[in-house]
């Protein structure tokens, strides 16, 4: 799961507040990092999209901070440096395994291989 | 399992239906494969994607990621959720270009609002009109799924859903639980004269009134003219009069070839030797 993912995965657990299934925490046992080609005008297309608070941290708890600031710079659509560092840790960064956690209701979703396990069970829907 | 054979949902829940054997065909039967790619190339084209920059797109029942591929290939990116692991063990195993989630779509789309530029998803919706536990209800899984696609989509985007309806019915319940989430649009038919390749677009679009694209194969169908009777004053020859053609004739050739391509068959293009005969000694 690469972390562009997970700044949009929101926990659906029945009962959870609005809007307080995100960010899952991460917990993760395993993480790769792969070479994805640079796309700056997608990076740049991304960026509003994406809640930088929750970014920041789960690349903080990941250890693969790469510099990145707390707060969003102004006027980063032609700063390629900033768009790199961006690009690592959006798109290069995947958590193999380990387990994403509801912030809400404490809900566990595992990882296995790459991929989370968002599945609930009857009583959750 | 209990069911009539043909419909792979009446075999059982999807999770189970598409298990590793089933899996494994989606990546090695080309015929499998050359289907599906061709469906996610019209899904894609029906999405009506601005060619000059990347669009993000989220792929519903992506399965081993056949779909996944022609979105990457077209310099977009994608995520996709199915929820068959076996199936997305094979997408792992091809290497796709897009992150996978083991989800189920009658649960919602676990996403936050507004983040998707597109939505494609081929042959995976009628499957939510199957009960397959005691707890299942279709309108309302149908309702969640596309109430949260719909707040998952960012607005002015589509969202292009190919399914295999098993009857009227089932596709007025989707169409309706559709409408119900918000979307607008329609169904395009590509194909409907033929039984083989006649294929079902769900169109829908997020808060715009946007135009339905045309169907493949589909002028005579749509065309305000022939559904209506036509009045001439000429008067028609005896051997004419049923409305066919003299048979081994040139208009009967021509009648032949149009049926045939509305079928959507390969036809070789009408020339003025069309209909003729071989010489004697060809």
């Amino acid at each position: 799961m690469k972390l562009l993912t997970h700044n949009m995965l929101t926990s659906h657990v029945r009962g959870v507040r609005p809007g307080g299934g995100f960010p899952l925490r991460i917990q993760a046992t395993e993480v790769k990092v792969n070479n994805v080609d640079f796309n700056q005008e997608f990076v740049a297309r991304m960026i509003p999209k994406v809640e930088w608070g929750a970014l920041v941290e789960a690349a903080e708890s990941l250890g693969h901070l790469s510099d990145l600031p707390h707060q969003l710079p102004p006027e980063y659509e032609n700063n390629e440096d900033f768009l790199r560092k961006v690009h690592h840790v959006l798109l290069e960064v995947e958590v193999m395994e380990g387990i994403l956690k509801c912030p809400d209701s404490g809900r566990e979703f595992p990882i296995t291989k790459g991929i989370p396990n968002m599945l609930l069970s009857e009583e959750e829907t | 399992m209990a069911g009539s054979g043909r419909r792979p949902e009446h075999r059982g829940p999807p999770e189970l239906f598409y298990d590793v054997a089933e899996a494994w065909k989606y990546s090695q039967n080309s015929r499998m494969i050359e289907i599906q790619s061709q469906m996610s190339e019209r899904a894609v084209e029906l999405l009506g994607l601005p060619k000059d920059r990347p669009c993000f797109l989220l792929d519903v029942g992506c399965g081993s990621g056949l779909s996944g591929d022609y979105i990457s290939e077209e310099g977009h990116h994608w995520v996709g959720m199915d929820i068959s692991s076996a199936m997305l063990d094979v997408a792992v195993e091809r290497e796709v270009e897009g992150d996978l989630i083991l989800a189920d779509m009658g649960q919602g789309i676990p996403f936050r609002p507004g983040m998707f530029d597109g939505c494609v998803s081929i042959s995976a919706v009628q499957w939510l009109c199957n009960a397959d536990k005691k707890t299942h209800s279709p309108p309302k899984r149908l309702y969640r799924f596309f109430s949260t696609l719909y707040s998952a989509l960012a607005r002015g985007s589509r969202a292009v859903l190919q399914l295999y309806p098993e009857n009227s019915e089932q596709l007025e319940l989707i169409t309706a639980q559709a409408m119900k989430a918000g979307f607008t649009g329609g169904m395009v038919v590509d194909y409907p004269n033929s039984a083989k390749a006649k294929k079902f677009f769900l169109c829908l679009f997020v808060g715009m009134a946007g135009v339905l694209p045309k169907a493949l194969g589909a002028e005579c169908a749509h065309g305000e003219e022939s559904q209506q009777a036509k009045f001439t004053s000429e008067r028609t020859r005896f051997r004419n009069a049923k409305g066919k053609s003299v048979k081994k004739s040139r208009d009967w050739v021509l009648e032949k070839k149009e049926r045939r391509r509305r079928q959507g068959k390969e036809v070789r293009a009408d020339t003025r030797y069309t209909g003729r005969k071989r010489r004697p000694r060809f």
